[in-house]
């Protein structure tokens, strides 16, 4: 064995000395019960070893192909989001005990991550206004799609009804998940003028075979629904569960949805100090009410507070509820979900303490104040509408072009230029006409958005049919 | 022997540390240029939807936030804290490069939706890993899309699924997923995720699928078969060809659940056993860490002919040589993520693969190999341990010891041994799985643990064994040296003490008062 590398402590003389002491003649003996037939007789088809400093310089390679966010100069949001991260975040959540462990199987020397779940589950309840908060799933699209099979097992319903206007990866996901499950879910209309859900579809659409319905908000189009309690008492009335959406970081100045009678809540959690990393990983937040009926049935793993069973009674955290899970219940499980994304709710409870809620209502001025400024700026250039839907936003909103316009065009000169645009919606929103999804935050800059705004200007005007 | 101590912090919670106008970040003020366009907030936001009151969180400094989870951190035992040899889990060593490599700007600052033309080398790598990965299981396809294991597994039956559907034109027939009772409690529930009927094949006298079980399952109503191989007991079923046979004969297709696959990298390929699909979970023979429970990711591969059935969008290489996603595929599964997965966890998992090459790949494997039959050999010799099912087979990466005889003759369970070793400084076993072993101790030492520290690990087990018979109540009573002793899980879990949440408990107090 000349191989030798930095992560195998195996050497030829104690691989030999180890061989010796289990009474085996060499390593062949130990795959014995390979059939010859399958055992490989050549090399992997795979690169040579590397050492440490070629791996980087790999990586800085690979890497180096990519124009990242960090500049400030990337106006796309659309599900996930590019925010400052404090300092303490990473340095906090990457220490070493809490990225090597695993679940808290042994409770006794896993206080720590259980503990910091407990206060993620507890911080993100504040933040939601419900009462229970799995400590994660995989990202909300599949927390959505867990929400619809969880209200279908609560209300044994098998209809579902989500907002036409929903985002359309998330949409995407939810119908390969419900389909096997012969799930109906529906799409309502909305108002062509603001966005919002079309209260008379809604109506035509709920009956007493509808286990939920989900609204977004902000919405996927960045306007916010503010029909909130009376779709709320319409669903409640016909028996039905409200699943709401939400984006996380708006909810330091943004009414929690709780509050408007959410009986089941998902967010996007990747924002709460995680970077966006080419789209993961996420972090699906998942609540729901302090109902028992809800919480038997609620997908994922949930830490406890209790105490030592013995004298005297100290403080502790567990996991707990786990005849819902997989390990326990197999095929009959609420979800089969194990491995989730415990390390960004670790990050995200970090940033959560860290920023506060003076920081929450801080951040969310900011983002308001600077979208609201480059929508105003956009309108102002002729054949730019903006924001398109709803005056209603926060932090994404609808660019229109019109008079020719492509968005697409826009789209790659802003590229010539050094800017990213929002997401082209031509594809998903045909009917919308030529527009992209931009998307401001706090990092954007009065400068750069000045010479953003002009840019536009630049490219509509001077390119006015488009190509 | 070790003399382990945890830190022990009586941490509180941070919302009992919070003080009133204390606060730990700032933004700065909105240029007031900008500020301008508004009035106010309400004039911005629809005022129905503001929100009235704050949300209560702690308000604390930056200090108290560092060391609360500082402290924390000392009181989580973990792989970089001492062995980890959680069975089934891989719980090897989580190379320090690959964190700063998925953290390097240009991959953890890109976004997602981005013009390709500015994320070339993201899929460049993406690209590569899958192709990687399909090299080590002999797959044709790869999808990186799935988040876990789980979701690997709900993606690898959805496709059974869809072949079925459009090639067989037997799916509504074919509702039955052949799973063994030893497997993993994610393959039924993923199998019913797509659902299917679990059929629950019992193991064979050696802990083996036993094939007349099989045989008289396998028939019209067969999707598929799930298996881990090498198996739950961490041996590997030599019967595989025949397997793979009564599966295909009865029509159905054969999934790998690739939790196992640190044992048999290089050394043979599930695609070569007749396998259909496959997960890998990166999180595990990978090396990227397991983050306290997550993130991981969830590979799937499969042959050429389920290539078409995969989640979408997959990534494409252009004849220019520069890389696309490709969306339009008709017959795909769809997605099941909200991108393209835990790309974080990739960039680590290329770095890994990249570090050790195609000879450090399978030096993995046997050296995971020879630890896990090393600790197997002489943990079966120590009083009250046996080494059930299939003796004289060779263990591949883990086996599963079993605490009956010490439990008939001293009364000390495999749940009392485990707790014990806690207070070497070494973690728990898997315990009580699988099922089919009485008193089980699942034990994967992985090839990234040395010589002295199994060694270790097994005269802490020696020690154990001897306590047991001298002083049971010591074992019992354990652990001593940990952050706590033994929590009341009844009282966690009871509808009346259940505590979920701050929010829970500060109701929980307020109704005490009332
Ligand atoms: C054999 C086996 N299959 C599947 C899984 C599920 O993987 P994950 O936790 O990544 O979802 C695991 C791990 O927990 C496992 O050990």
């Amino acid at each position: 064995m000349e191989y030798s590398h930095p992560w195998l402590p195996m050497t030829e003389d104690l691989e030999k000395a180890m061989l010796k002491s289990i009474g085996r003649k060499s390593l062949k003996e130990l795959f014995s019960n390979i059939p010859d037939q399958f055992r490989l007789k050549r090399d992997l088809d795979l690169p040579d070893s590397h050492t440490e400093l070629e791996v980087a310089k790999r990586i800085q390679e690979l890497a180096s192909k990519n124009k990242a966010a960090d500049n400030g100069r990337v106006f796309l949001g659309a599900g996930v989001g590019v925010h400052h991260i404090p300092s303490v975040v990473p340095a906090l959540a990457g220490r070493s005990e809490f990225v090597t462990s695993y679940t808290s199987y042994q409770p006794e020397i896993s206080q720590g991550m259980l503990q910091t779940l407990f206060e993620y589950q507890s911080l993100m309840a504040e933040l939601l206004a419900v009462d229970v908060v799995n400590s994660s799933m995989y990202d909300l699209a599949s927390a959505l799609a867990e929400a619809i099979l969880m209200s279908v097992r609560v209300k044994k319903r098998s209809r579902f009804l989500v907002p036409r206007t929903m985002n359309p990866a998330h949409w995407q996901v939810i119908s390969t998940y419900t389909e096997p499950l012969g799930i109906e879910v529906e799409k309502v209309d909305y108002d062509p003028k603001t966005g919002l859900i079309s209260i008379s579809g809604l109506k035509s659409c709920l009956n007493d075979q509808v286990a939920g319905v989900y609204i977004e908000n902000p919405n996927y189009l960045g306007f916010i629904e503010s029909q909130v309690d009376r779709i709320s008492k319409m669903v409640h009335e016909t028996g039905a569960l409200l699943v709401a959406g939400v984006d996380i970081l708006s909810l330091g100045i943004m009414r929690p949805p709780g509050d408007y009678g959410a009986d089941i809540v998902v967010a996007e959690g990747q924002p709460l100090g995680t970077p966006v990393s080419f789209g993961g990983p996420l972090l699906g937040v998942f609540g729901c009410t302090g109902d028992m009926k809800l919480i038997r049935q609620l997908p994922g793993r949930l830490v406890g507070m209790t105490r030592t069973s013995e004298e005297p009674h100290e403080r502790g955290f567990v996991l707990t509820l786990s005849p819902r899970e997989q390990h326990i219940r197999r095929e009959k499980a609420t979800s089969n979900i194990c491995s989730n994304q415990a390390l960004v709710a670790v990050t995200a409870a970090v940033y959560t303490s860290v920023i506060g809620a003076a920081g929450l209502r801080e951040l969310g001025e900011s983002v308001a104040y600077n979208s609201h400024y480059v929508a105003d700026r956009l309108d102002a250039i002729p054949s730019v509408k903006a924001p398109a839907l709803n005056e209603s936003f926060w932090k994404e909103f609808v660019v229109k072009f019109e008079n020719g316009v492509s968005a697409q065009h826009v789209h790659e000169e802003l590229l010539k230029r050094d800017f990213h645009g929002g997401r082209l919606l031509i594809e998903d929103f045909p009917e919308l006409g030529e527009t992209m999804l931009l998307c401001v935050t706090e990092l954007h800059s009065k400068e750069i958005i000045d010479e953003f705004v002009s840019a536009v200007e630049e490219i509509v005007t001077s390119g006015g049919d488009g190509q | 022997m070790n003399r382990y101590r945890q830190a022990k912090w009586n941490e509180p919670l941070l919302f009992e540390m919070s003080v009133k106008g204390r606060v730990s970040h700032k933004f700065p003020e909105v240029d007031k240029d900008i500020r301008r366009v508004a009035e106010s907030i309400e004039s911005m936001i629809h005022p129905e939807m503001i929100r009235a009151q704050p949300p209560s969180l702690p308000e604390v400094s930056e200090l108290q936030i560092v060391r609360h989870f500082t402290r924390l951190s000392q009181m989580n035992f973990s792989v970089s804290s001492g062995t980890y040899p959680l069975g089934s889990c891989t719980m090897k060593y989580n190379p320090v490069i690959n964190d700063l490599a998925a953290n390097t700007s240009g991959f953890s600052w890109l976004h997602p939706l981005q013009d390709v033309s500015t994320c070339q080398g993201a899929l460049e790598l993406m690209w590569e890993l899958e192709r990687w990965l399909a090299e080590i299981t002999g797959m044709d396809a790869v999808t990186l899309q799935p988040a876990a294991g789980a979701q690997g597994e709900y993606t690898g039956v959805m496709v059974i699924r869809e072949y079925h559907k459009c090639v067989t034109n037997e799916c509504e027939q074919r509702n039955e997923m052949l799973i063994p009772d030893a497997a993993h409690g994610t393959n039924p529930a993923s199998a019913a995720m797509a659902g299917y009927k679990v059929v629950v094949l019992p193991s064979s006298a050696d802990g083996l699928v036993d094939l007349d079980a099989l045989r008289a399952a396998a028939g019209p109503r067969t999707a598929g078969l799930m298996l881990t191989n090498p198996n739950t007991i961490g041996v590997f079923e030599k019967d595989i060809e025949e397997i793979a046979e009564i599966v295909h004969d009865a029509g159905g297709l054969l999934y790998y659940d690739g939790a196992n696959l640190n044992a048999i990298m290089g050394i043979t390929c599930p695609g070569d056993m007749g396998f259909d699909v496959v997960h890998m979970n990166l999180h595990k023979s990978f090396s990227t860490p397991h983050g306290g429970g997550g993130p991981g990711a969830g590979a799937v591969g499969v042959k050429k002919s389920l290539e078409e059935f995969l989640p979408k969008p997959r990534i494409v290489r252009k004849d220019d040589g520069s890389f696309d996603f490709e969306d339009n595929l008709p017959r795909s599964i769809g997605r099941v993520h909200g991108f393209y997965g835990n790309f974080g966890i990739l960039v680590r998992a290329y770095s890994y693969i990249y570090s050790l090459g195609k000879q450090g790949i399978r030096a993995v494997a046997e050296n995971a190999v020879l630890n896990a039959n090393y600790v197997a050999h002489h943990v079966s010799r120590i009083p009250g341990f046996t080494l059930p099912y299939s003796k004289d087979a060779p263990r591949m990466h883990e086996c599963v010891i079993s605490a009956e005889e010490l439990k008939e003759e001293t009364g000390v369970t495999a749940m009392d041994v485990a707790k014990r070793l806690l207070d070497f400084g070494v973690h728990a076993p898997t315990v009580y799985f699988p099922l089919i072993v009485p008193e089980a101790l699942m034990i994967e030492p992985t090839e990234t643990e040395s010589k002295q520290d199994l060694d270790l690990f097994i005269s802490a087990l020696n020690q154990i064994s001897r306590e047991s018979n001298e002083t049971p109540e010591k074992v019992k009573g354990a652990p001593h040296m940990t952050a706590v002793s033994r929590l009341d899980e009844y009282r966690a879990a009871h509808p009346k003490t259940l505590t979920l949440s701050w929010r829970m408990f500060q109701k929980q107090n307020r109704d005490k008062v009332d």
